[in-house]
């Protein structure tokens, strides 16, 4: 594979993150605790999905085939996807959603921080409108995360439970794969392992803040990044894309 | 189980720098801190300001508003403390 190559499918990888945890998101609209906690996450959902257009949209220029931001997101099948599998487990209940949260954006957070120093312009300036968004939805998950982990009984048990369970779709995070390495090697790219220590350090300070136990490393799922998805992916694609399916072209 | 009520806050924005806040609306929250966030995600989000104040609403002291005759109508009176014997130069934005 041409590092050019690998930066354009890893571009795309990003987005495939953004957009199902955006999609996740924005089924909580409706079903929302409160009012004001109910725009805050369309709010969310939507930067992310404004977030996987800017990388479809990148990557199919690098591809040049073509393909614009919708054919990204319509019209691949499951296995195309390379998201984590973190980001596509169901909301649950709202402790459930706010540990996938907090797992995955002190994750991306940092991983956004090396992209705005890699050597490609495209990428990084992406990173860097990003990167605002999402240290505030950080802000406010972590937050949330303390509240529920040091509030009652009842929702700290819930949320140490959330945290016990998601574990294991963390580890895929930082397993670097081919484009991993290519992106590191030939763009300055980030540096998995650096990360993963700046990322138990942040997420160890949030889970004392909450009085959480960190769970102990045991297996770790993985496959999210070759395509090999969870049960409950399959449901999520199909009614993210039912409209572009049911009718092929239509536009608004 | 009853659902218990958030308490209330009072949100106000600055639009921008050099002016001063101003009273946007409310919003329920179970703390300070997620009063701001609240305030921020319902309020700001179309670019509204750069500076959120937020306060619990019973914590503000209000003025009766039976007593507005006696509070307010005898100021009314008394022009010499109205400033209209001015002309405002049309160069001077946000008096």
């Amino acid at each position: 594979m041409t590092p050019d190559d690998a930066l354009t499918r890893y571009a795309t990888r990003l987005g495939d993150n953004a957009l199902v945890l955006g999609q996740r998101m924005i089924e909580l609209v409706a079903v929302s605790p409160e009012l004001e906690e109910e725009l805050a996450n369309a709010n969310f959902s939507l930067d992310y999905i404004g977030q996987a257009r800017m990388f479809y949209t990148y990557a199919g220029e690098r591809e040049g085939e073509g393909r614009d931001e919708d054919d990204f997101a319509f019209l691949r099948p499951e296995h195309e996807y390379r998201n984590l599998l973190l980001v596509e487990q169901p909301n649950g209940h709202f402790g459930d959603s706010i540990v996938r949260a907090v797992l995955f954006e002190s994750f991306y957070v940092l991983l956004l921080d090396a992209l705005t120093h890699c050597s490609d312009e495209g990428l990084a300036g992406i990173a860097a409108r990003a990167i605002k968004e999402v240290r505030y939805h950080l802000k406010h998950s972590s937050q949330w995360l303390v509240r529920l982990g040091d509030g009652t009984e009842v929702s700290h048990d819930r949320v140490q439970e959330s945290l016990d369970s998601l574990w294991s779709y963390t580890g895929e995070m930082f397993v670097a794969d081919e484009l991993d390495d290519i992106v590191r090697d030939a763009f300055e790219g980030p540096d998995l392992e650096a990360i993963a220590g700046q990322w138990r350090h942040a997420v160890t300070a949030i889970a004392n803040a909450a009085t959480l136990a960190m769970p102990d490393d045991g297996w770790m799922a993985s496959g999210g990044k070759e395509g090999r998805h969870t049960e409950h992916f399959g449901y999520l694609l199909a009614d993210l894309q039912n409209m572009q399916r049911t009718y092929p072209g239509v536009a608004w | 189980m009853t659902k218990q009520e958030w308490p209330l806050y009072e949100v106000f924005i600055r639009s921008k720098s050099g002016l001063s806040h101003r009273h946007a609306g409310s919003v329920h929250a179970a703390d300070d801190e997620m009063a701001l966030t609240n305030a921020r995600d319902t309020y700001t989000r179309r670019n509204e300001g750069v500076s959120i104040w937020v306060v619990r609403s019973d914590r503000i002291v209000a003025s009766d508003p039976e007593e507005t005759s006696a509070f307010f109508e005898p100021a009314e009176d008394k022009i010499y403390r109205h400033p209209t014997f001015y002309d405002i130069p049309d160069e001077v934005e946000n008096l």
